[in-house]
């Protein structure tokens, strides 16, 4: 059994903090969370086996800007990121269907390396420069996805 | 289930309706999990209203038909979606930029305790797995914040509290709060009642609510 340290973020901040890793911002104030227990650090981040906590989550500056308090976060650097592209060429440009872009650019920023998992692998050029979502630059590997998604796709245009 | 609250006063899909009422033409707005989900359809037909979801869609529809789900589209809530002519959609970096920046005009989230400060808890409670969604960024961000909730708890305690016992998810972030019971907005040391519920007396919410409640706004109950 392994073992996990967890930190809460809400997605805002997740996204923005993994953006910001692959923009080059270290850090950065937000509103979002001020004043809660995931900034005061007032919340566990680590059990033992029994449930006791052993460690907290370390309190999270802040600041007041324009007359509200913010917290300082920190960019958040992954080692490797998965993420799944509707479209990708060779050189990992890649697009994305509908509400299925989410958090998966902001990923690939983030991280060292990204391996992108392509529903379709096209000619370099398919995909229309104006039409590329996330740029090949954040993507090391492109790997051609073999399906196993639960469901049944039905809409016109979703190839699975 | 049955709840103490939503025994009298509006039904869970009349409460939505009730809200629904109030969103005013032309509104950018973004809807949380719960009886706030129940919205949309109750907008009234010459209303163009957009409604946004953390994950990146602006112009979300409502819930498909069996052959027309789609796969890639879904609500916050991972429940198979639609989305409408004039949608747009991103990344979760814009959308939550579309948040944090202001630029939404009504988020209406469910709750587990309010206070006549503004304060919301609603991301977690003792016993309950933690899952703090995009409601933290939206208190912070949304230029107005509703709440729409049951009026009390699964055991009958108040929801509408002197102060919150669960970790905050907003500090002074609520505008303005529906329940079963009336509509109420925080005022700083008590709740303004701005409507009460059909058969619902000011007695009854007294009675129901822990936190101070004035009435002097709530238009004066009708004979029954």
């Amino acid at each position: 059994v392994g073992h996990v340290e967890l930190e809460l973020v809400p997605p805002g901040p997740l996204a923005a903090r993994m953006r910001a890793a692959g923009a080059g911002i270290p850090a950065f104030y937000t509103p979002t969370g001020a004043g809660t227990d995931l900034a005061t650090g007032n919340y566990p981040a680590r059990y033992d086996s029994d449930g006791n906590v052993v460690e907290w989550l370390a309190p999270k500056d802040v600041r007041v800007f324009g007359g509200k308090p913010c917290v300082l976060e920190e960019a958040l650097h992954v080692d490797f990121a998965l993420v799944k592209a509707h479209q990708a060429d060779r050189l990992g440009n890649a697009a994305f269907r509908l509400g299925s872009r989410n958090f998966n650019p902001s990923a690939a920023m983030a991280a060292d390396v990204t391996f992108l998992e392509a529903q379709n692998i096209v000619d370099v050029g398919d995909i229309a420069p104006d039409a590329v979502h996330l740029p090949g630059i954040f993507v090391q590997h492109v790997i051609m996805s073999t399906g196993g998604w639960v469901g049944t796709p039905n809409a016109p245009g979703a190839s699975w | 289930v049955s709840e103490i609250g939503t025994e009298i006063g509006w039904s869970r899909e009349a409460l939505a309706a009730r809200a629904a009422q109030d969103v005013p033409d032309g509104s950018y707005v973004n809807l949380g999990i719960g009886i706030p989900m129940m919205i949309p359809s109750r907008i009234p037909v010459d209303r163009e209203v957009w409604f946004h979801t953390e994950n990146g869609i602006l112009g979300l529809g409502g819930v498909p038909a069996p052959d027309e789900i789609d796969l890639d589209v879904t609500n916050a809530g991972k429940e198979y979606a639609t989305v409408v002519p004039g949608a747009s959609i991103f990344d979760s970096s814009l959308s939550f930029a579309i948040v944090r920046g202001g630029h939404l005009d009504i988020a209406v989230l469910g709750g587990m305790e309010a206070t006549p400060s503004g304060d919301l808890a609603n991301w977690t409670a003792p016993g309950r797995t933690p899952g703090v969604g995009g409601a933290m960024d939206l208190v912070s961000g949304a230029k107005q914040v509703w709440v729409v909730m049951d009026h009390t708890d699964r055991r009958g305690r108040s929801k509408l509290m002197r102060r919150c016992t669960l970790p905050l998810t907003g500090a002074r972030c609520v505008d303005r709060i529906y329940t079963a019971l009336g509509v109420f907005r925080p005022a700083g040391s008590h709740f303004d009642c701005l409507e009460l519920a059909p058969g619902v007396s000011e007695a009854v919410v007294r009675e129901m609510t822990d936190a101070e409640v004035a009435f002097d706004l709530a238009p004066a109950e009708e004979p029954s």
